[in-house]
């Protein structure tokens, strides 16, 4: 007799375990980015209409598929058609570049919060120079939380040839976050559902903790206003629906096979239709609401600059002319140097190149996405709070709780089709496949450690799953639809959970999904092609800027 | 306090106040000032001066309950007191016991996995040799070996089985 498939104990474990895997990073810091520079408040138009005509059709066929195959990506595409296992192959190489550079930014995150337990911060303080007359060179030129991230973390080598030996100290924290990751994918579906109570779960209470801190912090309001005023113009703008489209298709996870495999454990009547709609609809709230948390940081960070800014000019304005202590105000500030122009014009033209002009404007419109935002942006505000090593605590938890959970999704993608197949899964034990593939990821991880692992992290980043997964989901959809045929899968699922499938599920799949990846496959194909040569940014030591 | 800091170095303990000469005073509380020797009627030189300011720039401060941002003297730099730099990072320290508490915790999850599949693979090989010794124990009935029925446990008739998926619900 066959081992009975192991099973969630309870359905809210499987919508936890999806919610926890779709509600990652990105949510966090690629959306707000996003809704920065495509107008702001506008952008969440093409956002949730690409929500309900693609983020919710491909997630229940997802779903769907795994439910009704009740086996990983590839059992399930082998038993649609024996000619599709590739789909099914296709994802699971897919989820294994992912997994190997994702937790990296885990470790990341760990290194960040190991340090957050010292007073003062050690991203809020340039490290002196030789003779302790000043600051470190390099951390003046740039802002002492460039200088944590690119100095002190990575270690930056200037460009990608220069490889640099693996630092051990990124490299003990990588170390850790696979260790973490197979603590909580050792008994499989057992571990996972109980660990994703809380890696679904803490994200949302430190969020509502940072909104209300947020909000209540001077200047918030500067960039809530900013950034959500809408550009209705953006609208026209066919990049920002493509980015919409984009962001809601790499945001829910589709086409890694980490679907399917959670499907697959599901009980055969569960409602997945339900909760595909309530996994969807979570994951867009999700990104609105750190999006808001996001924009009164920037505008909180954008108001400290500024207001810093403006004292360093009156300060120089008082030493150069000798003015009374105090008498220049940001309000007069304007009136006074046009005074003093007309009043000493020599004096003034020559210290005039040492004048910034400061603008509140400017400061908000350093739009930051990916480890940028994370990690610089973020821990400039968090550095200037009270009691920042709390918040700072507080904040890259929730960075390592979703950082988790996505990976918690990444290897169950891997596992499932392993664990499923009778040659492997006879010879080795659960735990012992996991911790094989726990070994070959975190080793081959050790890239990402060297000197110049940034930049390899920026490649795997940018390149290894955006074309991949198009491919992928528009051959699921086609196969679905038209190799195992619409009807035939209706029936299967009416006869699977007693539910019909309504006409709007159909038309989506069968026609508006495929034609809409199909634009979007051809827009990133052309993109590719027309940009010529790939370029990277890369970090300058001695300009202390990016190329 | 800048005869006192004269004072304090060697060769020069006999500067008195009025050696210091002012000049250029202005509203915001900023002057010149140089520091005479009276014997040979001469400034000093700006070295010697800067050197023994910047040694008793504490001693300055504090007389005046300020700061190095708030009381400056031009051309003499002001040292920064460096972070304090413990023997062992503390990061070490925080990564040691979180790592060490993942490493237990992964031990007795593979130990337990192992002991659980233990069980299991005597279980079934207990229940086989519970029913060898029933098969055994024949009860004798008037002479007549019999079987009785129920020391055997039921054996499910598969073709009567009822498949519930099959069947439409009411």
């Amino acid at each position: 007799m066959e081992k009975a498939r192991p099973l969630w104990a309870n359905s809210l474990q499987f919508v936890f375990a999806c919610i926890s895997y779709a509600v990652g990073l990105g949510n966090v810091w690629r959306f707000p980015y996003l809704c920065q520079m495509y107008g702001g408040g506008s952008f969440l138009v093409p956002y949730i209409i690409m929500l309900i005509v693609e983020g919710m059709p491909l997630l229940y066929l997802e779903l769907a598929v795994g439910q009704r195959m009740r086996q990983g990506s590839i059992g399930a595409w082998r038993t649609i058609s024996p000619y599709l296992s590739g789909v099914g192959v296709a994802s699971v190489v897919v989820s294994f570049f992912l997994s190997m550079y994702y937790n990296v930014i885990n470790a990341w995150a760990f290194w960040y919060l190991f340090h957050s337990f010292q007073d003062p911060l050690p991203w809020s303080v340039c490290p002196l120079n030789g003779n302790h007359t000043g600051y470190d060179e390099e951390c003046e030129k740039a802002s002492s939380t460039q200088y944590f991230w690119y100095r002190k973390t990575l270690n930056i080598s200037p460009s990608l040839q220069e490889n640099g030996g693996v630092q051990w100290e990124p490299a003990l924290c990588l170390l850790l976050a696979w260790l973490v990751v197979y603590l909580c994918i050792l008994r499989g579906t057992e571990s996972t559902g109980k660990v994703v109570y809380f890696t679904a779960s803490l994200p949302y209470c430190v969020l509502i903790i940072y909104l209300i801190r947020g909000l209540t912090l001077h200047g918030a309001t500067n960039g809530l206003m900013y950034m959500f005023t809408p550009k209705i113009e953006q609208l026209a703008n066919p990049k920002a629906w493509i980015n919409a489209a984009t962001q809601i298709f790499f945001s829910l996870g589709l086409g890694f096979g980490s679907l399917i495999a959670f499907a697959s454990y599901n009980e055969p009547s569960n409602n997945c239709q339900k909760h595909a709609i309530i996994v969807s609809l979570i994951n867009s709230f999700t990104s609105i609401f750190a999006s808001i948390v996001t924009f009164s940081i920037y505008g909180f960070k954008a108001t400290f600059n500024y207001e810093n800014c403006l004292k360093k000019v009156s300060l120089l304005l008082t030493n150069t002319f000798d003015l009374e202590d105090g008498f220049l105000t940001a309000s007069n500030l304007e009136q006074v140097k046009g005074y003093l122009a007309s009043a000493y014009p020599s004096k003034y033209s020559e210290m005039f190149p040492q004048i910034k002009n400061c603008s509140l404007e400017s400061e908000l419109d350093t739009a930051v996405q990916g480890t940028g935002l994370a990690f610089i942006v973020y821990t400039e505000a968090i550095k200037n709070m009270e009691v920042s090593q709390l918040w700072s605590v507080l904040y890259f938890f929730m960075l390592l709780m979703l950082g988790i959970g996505s990976m918690l999704g990444n290897t169950a993608a891997i596992l499932t089709p392993l664990t499923d197949s009778k040659i492997i899964s006879s010879h080795l034990p659960k735990e012992a496949i996991s911790g094989l593939v726990c070994l070959v990821n975190c080793a081959i991880g050790m890239v990402f450690t060297m000197e110049a692992g940034n930049y390899w992290f920026d490649i795997f980043n940018d390149y290894a799953a955006t074309l991949s997964l198009l491919l992928i989901v528009l051959v699921e959809t086609i196969a679905v639809c038209y190799v195992y045929g619409l009807r035939r899968f209706e029936s299967d699922l009416k006869a699977m959970t007693g539910r019909a499938v309504s006409w709007y599920w159909k038309v989506m799949w069968a026609g508006v999904s495929p034609l809409l990846i199909v634009s979007l496959f051809v827009f990133y194909l052309s993109d590719y092609i027309l940009t010529g040569t790939l370029k990277y940014q890369a970090w300058d030591a001695s300009q202390d800027d990016k190329l | 306090m800048v005869a006192f800091s004269m004072r304090k170095v060697p060769n020069r303990e006999a500067t008195e106040i009025s050696h210091v000469l002012l000049c250029n005073v202005t509203q915001r509380v900023s002057f010149w000032f140089v520091v005479t020797d009276p014997s040979k009627n001469h400034t000093l030189p700006a070295v010697e001066v800067q050197s023994a300011i910047r040694m008793n720039k504490n001693r300055i401060n504090n007389a005046f309950f300020l700061n190095d941002q708030t009381l400056e003297f031009l051309k003499i730099p002001s040292t920064l007191a460096p972070p304090m730099d413990p023997s062992v990072p503390i990061w070490i320290i925080i990564f040691g016991v979180i790592f060490c508490i993942i490493i237990v915790a992964i031990a007795l999850l593979i130990l337990s996995g192992i002991w659980q599949r233990r069980r299991k693979n005597k279980e079934p090989s207990e229940v086989d040799d519970a029913e060898d010794k029933c098969e055994n124990m024949i009860t004798i009935e008037n002479g007549i070996p019999s079987d009785p029925l129920d020391m055997k446990g039921g054996h499910i008739n598969d073709a009567f089985m009822t498949e519930d998926e099959r069947l439409t619900p009411l």
